[in-house]
């Protein structure tokens, strides 16, 4: 084990396994005063940055006709959890090609998940 | 008492808060580090030490050297950096370990180095000169402009900034906040970037100028009428 991934092995926590093409919701805490809620984030993973502790991915979804994407660090204490809703079968790593479609263009064909 | 000791950089990660604000953070291999000669007033008009970073690969030295190691009885270091002392703690002598539990967690350390060479570099790059327009019919794009007056001085004035060799340089980087020390496996994580590439070898020492840690004071909100 090399010396970064010793002192990055406390800050690791269980992610499901996700990969680009996949629906996820994440769970995101929200801190507001002293109440702490939960946020849901729903949308396509269009990118996985692997690299220990500072992984990280990209969700993208259409909220009101507006594209938003949100990346967030795969390990970071703030997201409570992730649920993956859907795969799609997709033949890119980095789905940055789906920013230039609209609509039914952007749809994907869903793959059967191994349960 | 011995200030700091020898160290190689490892590299950078980052670390989480409870809050999922991230902190970028350096991790250094420091020593184990070996006195290879204790410099005493008497014999060199002041008072160090002589440090050798203890590495698993064996180093070859020429007779000289061999000498000098065999004469503080420790095996041949690759890598040797003189340390000042402090008054306090016993006196180090030749053959002593010096190691990363030196430090402590929230401790502020020095860390020394040699920045990444960057070669030849222009004005822009070396000493963030603005450079020009990039259109419009300019064509003063990334030259550094007027460098001094006419005839009088009739000369550049020294130090002038101009393009030149930039980097490879030792570097201070003061105050970095100590985050771990992982006595077991040699390890320092400081807060911050340090010098250098991985594997550059670094001399950490204690702050030199560190400032007291100031806890900011909440004054009471004042009542009565606005």
């Amino acid at each position: 084990m090399t010396a970064i991934e010793l002192v990055e092995q406390g800050q690791l926590t269980t992610r499901p396994d996700m990969k680009a093409g996949d629906t996820v919701r994440v769970h995101v805490k929200i801190r507001e005063g002293e109440k702490e809620r939960i946020q849901i984030f729903e949308g396509i993973v269009i990118g996985i940055h692997r690299g220990g502790s500072r992984a990280s991915f990209t969700v993208r979804k259409v909220s009101f006709g507006q594209g938003v994407e949100r990346i967030f660090p795969l390990h970071s204490p703030t997201i409570a959890k992730i649920d993956v809703v859907r795969s799609a079968r997709v033949r890119r790593a980095k789905l940055y090609y789906l920013r230039e479609l609209r609509g039914k263009a952007a749809r994907m064909k869903e793959t059967k998940r191994a349960q | 008492m011995v200030t700091g000791l020898i160290g190689k950089k490892v590299g950078m990660t980052q670390l989480f808060a409870a809050d999922g604000t991230v902190q970028p953070a350096t991790v250094l291999k420091a020593g184990p580090c070996v006195v290879v000669q204790a410099k005493t007033t008497e014999t060199d008009g002041y008072e160090a030490v002589q440090l050798g970073l203890v590495e698993a690969k064996p180093t070859k030295e020429n007779k000289p050297s061999q000498g000098h190691f065999k004469k503080a009885g420790v095996p041949a270091t690759r890598v040797r950096r003189e340390m000042k002392l402090v008054a306090g703690g016993d006196p180090l002598k030749a053959g002593d370990q010096v190691n990363v539990s030196m430090f402590a967690d929230g401790d502020r350390v020095d860390v020394i180095g040699t920045s990444r060479g960057r070669g030849f570099q222009g004005v822009v790059k070396r000493h963030h000169f603005k450079g020009g327009g990039a259109s419009h019919g300019s064509m003063h794009h990334r030259a550094p402009g007027s460098i001094g007056q006419s005839s009088y001085p009739s000369r550049v004035l020294k130090g002038m900034r101009m393009g030149g060799h930039m980097g490879d340089a030792r570097v201070t980087v003061r105050n970095l906040k100590v985050i771990r020390v992982d006595a077991e496996n040699n390890l320092l994580l400081v807060e911050g970037a340090v010098p250098g590439g991985p594997n550059g070898v670094l001399m950490i020492r204690k702050a030199i100028a560190a400032k007291p840690i100031r806890i900011p004071t909440v004054e009471p909100k004042k009542k009565g009428k606005k």
